[in-house]
């Protein structure tokens, strides 16, 4: 009996699926979800075009020209990885910003917690439905961008460069999930849904934009740089090694320093080497896609765990938050 | 009684922080009663309610609903038991049938079930014709009715209300307490609360009167009616006829007669005499033209039980300052 006292009744995600289904009907039949869309559509075949554009005018002799269409781009447009990594978080955030607060205004959320199911359902169900409504939507813009590619520059794709896009793919999934758990977090704390809005977009803006700036200011007041790399016109590595260290502490950072890894294969290592590390390599040369994973690996299992650990608070405040309106 | 208990309440006690939301509460609710907790706002009514469904914690005390504690047991206790929140709220988006087809699934129904068990609640409640309309442009009601075909529907033993009839319209509020009737008379127990006393007072067996976390007091209206009330009964007569009041006031039982207009007597008799009070009329051939006797009104109950408190604590703060 006191062993069983400890546990709950009944499984936890009972009830899960039909949340999840319900909420992923939702998602995909509202008015927000297809604006949203659109404006990823139009903003990915502006992008495309114009790395087409100037894939068009500078091909070369590339292995991964395929690869190129993601990370090419055309003044004034960013490349299509820039746009992505600037329209994932906002389609995450309007996904999730009412998630929680939504069926509080709603008053529906007493009287859905008063059927046989566990908190624990309710807040999984919407997180995942936000997760596979952002996978679909990825996953077409991916399809898409490969057929528009194949049509448009003529060469078909090798599988290395296919299996290296299907990662980004997967990795961009993980970025969205990130500011999905965020954006759920900020429903479940505010019991407003345009506060909880306002204040992920504050942090989005903050830890995107500004974040990477304030990582560079405070590594130079921790670590002052040396009067004699600095006459060299070099960075102190100290300094240098500290405002990676802090810059990594946003997610933005992380999925930025991971396209780069998984998209340009020639890269081999993300951060200051030091020349003897160089010895014996061949520069320029590609690294096989499990090496590019290897050296991304980090920032990935990164993003997973800030994934996790946001979704987690979001979890413990839910469990121990009062229905009552 | 307490092997018909579906609800047994002992010393149940929630505390937000310092503050005594509900104060070692008791009670007992049987099988197919009507029981309504009332009081006014903030006396810890919905507080009492979340913790029968295990919706929030209790900081003391125990409780059994069917059986089941819903602190160890919420699945058991929530899916026997049909709630109906303070305005309650439904997905706008979504069609009256739909939003139950949503909780159907939540509780486990399967497809064929589900629909007819649906068809009927609508039907029971007289939502049947607006089963396909989206619920945003449904009255309030309208709504109040859909949560109760959601109770129906789900087969609840109990059924906890809450503030079920405020803000409706006195057409919509019969139609309700009609429906919350047709609970008690399949068996479902019905637990209410409300701060309209007179409304609930025409359908509750027996009542607990809420005051700061505190039951007050409790029982059936009548009950507490003797017994706040000085008990007796009030028997109103109008009738014509010279040296009325002094014949009436011979009537055994009858212990005062008073003068409440032109030709209307009040009587106060420990026992309805009615009866008598007709035959004496007639036999001086007067002619009646009306009785009754009042039945006592829980908004009378209450009002003077706080008196009495109030008084009672004044004097006790004198006592102090002397």
């Amino acid at each position: 009996m006191n062993g069983r006292a400890m546990q709950r009744e009944g499984s936890a995600f009972s009830g899960l699926g039909v949340v999840m289904l319900k909420e992923l009907s939702d998602h995909l039949t509202s008015v927000r979800m297809r604006v949203l869309e659109w404006l990823v559509v139009l903003v990915a075949l502006a992008a495309l075009y114009g790395a087409i554009q100037q894939i068009k005018d500078t091909t070369a002799e590339d292995p991964f020209l395929f690869l190129r269409l993601f990370t090419t781009s055309r003044d004034p447009l960013p490349s299509f990885v820039a746009f992505l990594s600037f329209l994932v978080p906002l389609m995450a955030i309007g996904l999730g910003f009412d998630s929680v607060n939504g069926e509080h205004n709603r008053r529906t959320l007493s009287r859905i917690l008063s059927q046989p199911i566990y908190r624990d359902a309710l807040l999984f169900g919407k997180f995942l439905a936000g997760l596979m409504t952002l996978s679909i939507s990825l996953v077409t813009l991916w399809l898409l961008v490969i057929g528009l590619g194949l049509l448009l520059i003529g060469i078909p794709p090798g599988g290395e460069e296919i299996a290296r896009s299907f990662v980004f793919l997967l990795v961009t999934i993980v970025y969205a999930g990130v500011w999905l758990a965020l954006a759920l977090l900020f429903s479940i704390v505010f019991r407003s849904a345009a506060t909880a809005a306002l204040v992920t977009l504050g942090l989005w803006l903050l830890v995107t934009f500004i974040w990477p700036v304030l990582a560079g200011a405070f590594a130079q007041m921790i670590i002052p740089p040396d009067p004699r790399y600095m006459a060299l016109g070099l960075q102190t590595p100290g300094t240098a090694e500290l405002e990676q260290i802090l810059a990594r502490l946003s997610p933005s950072t992380l999925y930025a320093e991971v396209v780069v890894a998984l998209l340009d294969p020639t890269t081999r290592a993300l951060g200051p080497i030091y020349l003897s590390q160089l010895q014996g390599a061949v520069l320029g040369a590609p690294l096989p896609l499990g090496a590019s994973v290897l050296i991304a690996w980090p920032q990935i299992v990164g993003m997973v765990a800030t994934a996790i650990v946001l979704f987690v608070i979001g979890y413990v405040i839910f469990q121990r938050q009062e229905v009552r309106a | 009684m307490s092997q018909d208990a579906v609800i047994e309440a002992n010393g149940l006690t929630k505390n937000y922080g310092s503050t005594v939301a509900v104060d070692h509460i008791s009670f007992t609710v049987g099988r197919g009663e009507i029981f309504g907790l009332l009081g006014p706002n903030g006396a810890g009514k919905t507080t009492t309610i979340l913790m029968l469904l295990g919706l929030t914690d209790i900081s003391e005390g125990e409780v059994s609903v069917l059986g089941f504690n819903p602190a160890r047991e919420p699945l058991s206790v929530k899916r026997r038991v049909g709630y109906l929140p303070d305005t309650v709220g439904f997905y706008d988006n979504l069609t009256a049938a739909d939003n139950l087809r949503y909780t159907a699934r939540l509780i486990g129904f399967r497809f064929a079930e589900r629909e007819k068990r649906i068809a009927e609640a609508l039907e029971r409640v007289g939502l049947s014709d607006s089963a396909e309309k989206r619920v945003d442009t449904f009255s309030r009601g309208m709504r109040q009715r859909l949560g109760l075909a959601e109770i129906l529907m789900k087969g609840a033993q109990i059924a906890i209300l809450d503030e079920p009839t405020s803000g409706l319209d006195p057409h919509a509020t019969t139609e309700l307490l009609g429906i919350i009737r047709g609970f008690k008379a399949e068996g479902v127990s019905v637990l209410l609360s409300s701060h309209l006393l007179e409304r609930v007072q025409s359908v509750c067996d027996r009542v607990a009167l809420f005051s700061a976390g505190r039951i007050a007091l409790m029982g059936s209206v009548p009950d507490l009616g003797r017994q706040i009330l000085g008990g007796g009964y009030v028997v109103d007569i109008e009738a014509d006829g010279a040296g009325l009041a002094e014949r009436l006031a011979l009537i055994p039982g009858v212990s005062g007669v008073e003068k409440t207009g032109i030709g209307k007597l009040r009587l106060s008799a420990d026992r309805d005499v009615r009866p008598e009070a007709a035959a004496e009329v007639v036999a001086m051939h007067g002619r009646l033209k009306f009785l009754g006797v009042q039945e006592p009104s829980l908004e009378a109950i209450y009002t003077r039980y706080f008196e009495a408190k109030s008084e009672e604590t004044v004097n006790e703060r004198a006592r102090d300052a002397a």
